[in-house]
């Protein structure tokens, strides 16, 4: 059995509840008093703290809006490790491994879980270092496939739908005015030419009324 | 092997082919007709819950399991082929309704020069003209034979659209340079993001003919020939990569299988993954039936009188290979048939664009657009330009979702994270708009497939291997027609301008369309192709091939509507004439 790790976010590291408003600016509503402490399935406690950091200087929290902090990058990547996605249960993974152009796509033979495991250790520390250090830090990796897959797996983290754990109070489809899986624009598809229309984003379970399972926690 | 009990008809695949053709033949005859289908079932039903890009867009549910089977590829015939480990310029569906369930529902016809590509270009440009090492041909039917199963297609699937030549008279706001219709479009065009609007004005203002794009995703309630109903599309945007929600696009779980399963004549089996077709060769040559892997894992013989082979591209052609069915292709020696006349699509974002304006992009549908073909086919004179054939740009609001799109950004902003970034990508986000070419690929004596000498499917058969590569024609169409989007992105007063930069070697990673064709194509003569005209084997008669495998090359337009008029073309022929007296119809 796998021994539980936790991360553990402070009201000041999660920024509070975000609300929602037409000028696309997201504003604080309120801050949680109690520090949350989240059951990880992949990565240790300190793994998790590397993480948050990094996908933090990748989409930072700053005066253009949210970031990977407050949408919970960290929690969507580590559940997404844990499921199918971070074990390549749909790649082809058969030998031989050989090297090859960009253009025939990645052909290595470690899966996502071992690229992080792997790419985390040249990141030692890198959760107490200054946000200057820590972007220095990321120069130095920033060509890697690690960093690549970090990336992406962040930008899929800010704007997923919130089931993954990630986009937390939609924070991600505020900050671009995307609203969510809405059932018919039938009405406003040609009344808003020009300017913008920017309806109040809902949850793919707030449209449809159900609970849907996501991949990620499928066996 | 475990023989099953016989049946008429055994189709292999439940896609659009397969099940078209078991709804045809399971109502306007008696066979009994079995369609195995090696993915799950599946019904339109399903949908309402599927609206999640991460899952659908991103992790691409609705596609087949690479891990079980994929293809390899590698740019000529010197070079060591490596598997495609995971998705990328093709997107090839599993499962009930197959890529029929995820497909954008863009139905324009084919042009009817495609079909005789060889004898008109060669009339018109001369015999030197085709590009050295080409190896297009004629398919041995024409486009005025072939309309009014067109026709059959658009009435089937409902397209919304505005026709540009009605028998013969040219219509202004419709595409002028379309092949003749025998009547309107069943529904009126689609609504129009506003990207489209600011595309139709601009290439308007430049004296281009753009018209709305042919739409399956309809704009209005309609009922088929069928009587099958389905309502007005919302423009929800989850269309690509995704089945319809509200059943407003045409998809073979809404309008294929309603009508199957009420017929007690027609059997699906889903979870059957076909492994060999089984033939003689004496006394008379004829396919015999199938095998397959059943759900619990049981390699079984399944029995039929006739086989209908309905899969994709890929595996149409690799089930031939795997069958020892006709003789490989040799580029070499030019001998062989099977495998020969691979051909994908050009698509290219010519011109990724950045406007001052808000465009609403996540309202759209994956056909609602505006198109324009002033540059397709041989619509503008060759003979001063380094190319032939063309293609047709494209403005469309498929609905944009951020993970896929976030983050395109002019090339004058040069960092990839961090506060910058963000702020710009955020900042460009909605304002961003993309004028696509999608353009005609030619057939060439270097492009084929055949089975991979190293890497095996789940099952321990050989891969199929794709030998596939761009050349200097597909090249210098793109270059010739990156500027055009550019000067009209300029007139829809974008801020700044990316242009594509040009074709290189073909990129296995860049989603560019699930269009591939060729490999077991059609013809006038078994010389040179697998399947007659009406896409019957040449030697085994008894056995039918469907889908953009029997095209001897590529055209400019999205193939599925010329598709399924060769499966009504073949369906009449089958109950009209073979079912009476089987035999060979060519």
């Amino acid at each position: 059995m796998r021994r539980r790790h936790f991360l553990t976010l402070s009201a000041a590291t999660l920024g509070g509840v975000l609300v929602y408003s037409l000028d696309r600016k997201a504003s604080l509503l309120s801050s949680t008093q109690k520090p949350l402490r989240l059951p990880l399935r992949f990565f240790t406690g300190t793994e998790a703290l590397i993480v948050a950091a990094a996908a933090s200087r990748i989409f930072p929290s700053d005066d253009s809006g949210p970031g990977a902090r407050e949408a919970g990058v960290a929690i969507y990547i580590d559940r997404q490790l844990a499921g199918s996605y971070g074990r390549d249960r749909f790649r082809y993974t058969q030998p031989p491994f050989e090297d090859a152009p960009a253009v025939l796509g990645y052909q290595g033979k470690q899966t996502p879980r071992e690229i992080y495991r792997h790419g985390l250790k040249s990141l030692t520390g890198f959760d107490l270092l200054g946000p200057a250090e820590q972007d220095k830090a990321l120069q130095q990796i920033d060509s890697s496939l690690f960093f690549l897959l970090l990336r992406q797996n962040t930008i899929e983290g800010m704007f997923c739908d919130p089931m993954h754990g990630g986009n937390a109070g939609m924070v991600g489809w505020q900050l671009v005015g995307f609203p969510g899986p809405r059932m018919s624009n039938y009405d406003e598809i040609e009344k808003y030419y020009g300017k913008p229309f920017r309806p109040k984003p809902l949850t793919l379970a707030q449209v449809t009324g159900r609970k849907v399972r996501p991949s990620e926690d499928e066996p | 092997m475990k023989a099953l009990p016989a049946v008429d008809v055994v189709i292999v695949g439940g896609g659009w082919t397969g099940l078209l053709m078991a709804k045809e033949l399971g109502y306007r005859s008696s066979q009994s007709i079995l369609v195995l289908e090696r993915g799950p079932s599946r019904e339109s039903a399903d949908y309402a819950n599927t609206m999640d890009e991460l899952d659908y867009a991103i992790r691409l549910r609705m596609m087949q399991d690479l891990s079980q089977e994929t293809v390899t590829l590698r740019h000529n015939a010197n070079k060591r082929a490596l598997p495609l480990r995971q998705h990328g310029a093709f997107l090839p569906g599993a499962g009930v309704g197959g890529s029929g369930e995820h497909w954008n529902a863009q139905c324009p016809r084919f042009l009817p020069d495609c079909f005789e590509l060889l004898t008109q270009t060669n009339d018109k440009y001369g015999p030197k003209a085709l590009p050295d090492g080409h190896s297009v041909q004629d398919w041995g039917i024409t486009y005025d034979e072939l309309e009014p199963f067109y026709t059959r297609v658009d009435r089937l699937l409902g397209v919304s659209g505005k026709a540009g030549n009605l028998r013969g008279k040219q219509i202004d706001g419709g595409n002028i340079f379309e092949g003749w219709r025998s009547e309107e479009y069943p529904t009126p065009p689609t609504k129009m993001p506003y990207f489209a609007v600011l595309f139709r004005d601009a290439a308007k203002s430049l004296g281009y003919h753009p018209y709305p794009a042919p739409s399956a995703t309809i704009s209005q309630s309609y009922t088929n020939p069928d009587g099958i109903s389905r309502g007005a599309c919302t423009y929800c945007g989850f269309c690509t990569r995704f089945g319809c929600m509200v059943g407003a696009k045409a998809q073979p779980t809404n309008l294929l299988l309603p009508i199957i399963q009420k017929r007690k004549n027609i059997v699906l089996r889903t979870g059957a993954w076909v492994r060999r077709l089984l033939f003689d060769s004496a006394p008379k040559p004829v396919a015999r039936g199938v095998t397959y892997i059943d759900d619990r894992g049981e390699e079984v013989f399944q029995p039929a009188a006739l086989v209908i082979l309905a899969s994709w591209t890929f595996n149409n052609t690799r089930l031939l290979l795997l069958s020892k069915i006709g003789e490989p292709y040799d580029p070499a020696s030019g001998r062989g048939t099977v495998g020969r006349n691979l051909t994908h699509q050009i698509s290219v974002p010519s011109a990724t664009a950045f406007y001052s304006e808000p465009l609403n992009r996540f309202m759209g549908s994956g056909s609602a657009g505006m198109l324009m073909s002033d540059f397709d086919g041989d619509a503008f004179d060759h003979r001063t330009l380094p190319f032939l054939r063309g293609g047709h740009f494209a403005a469309r609001g498929y609905g944009f979702q951020p993970i896929g799109s976030f983050g395109v950004l002019p090339r004058s902003v040069e960092t990839t994270w961090g506060s910058e970034w963000k702020k710009a990508a955020v900042s460009y986000y909605d304002r961003t708009g993309t004028i696509n070419f999608t353009g005609e690929h030619l057939a060439y004596k270097s492009n084929f497939m055949d089975l991979d000498p190293t890497y095996k499917d789940k099952l321990g058969d050989p891969l199929l291997r794709l030998t596939l590569d761009w050349s200097e024609n597909e090249r210098n169409m793109v270059d010739f027609t990156t500027p055009k989007a550019v000067e009209i992105a300029r007139a829809m007063h974008a801020e700044e301008i990316n242009p594509f930069g040009g074709l290189r070697d073909y990129d296995a990673t860049r989603y560019q369309s699930t269009h591939v064709q060729g490999g077991t194509i059609m013809g006038g003569s078994p010389v040179q192709s697998v399947v007659n005209p009406y896409l019957q084997h040449w030697q085994l008669p008894n056995l039918f091939i469907l889908g953009g495998s029997t095209f001897p090359q590529n055209a400019s337009a999205n193939p599925t509507p010329t598709i399924l008029a060769f499966v009504y073309r073949t369906a009449d022929a089958l109950v009209d004439s073979y079912l009476k007296k089987p035999g060979p119809l060519a």
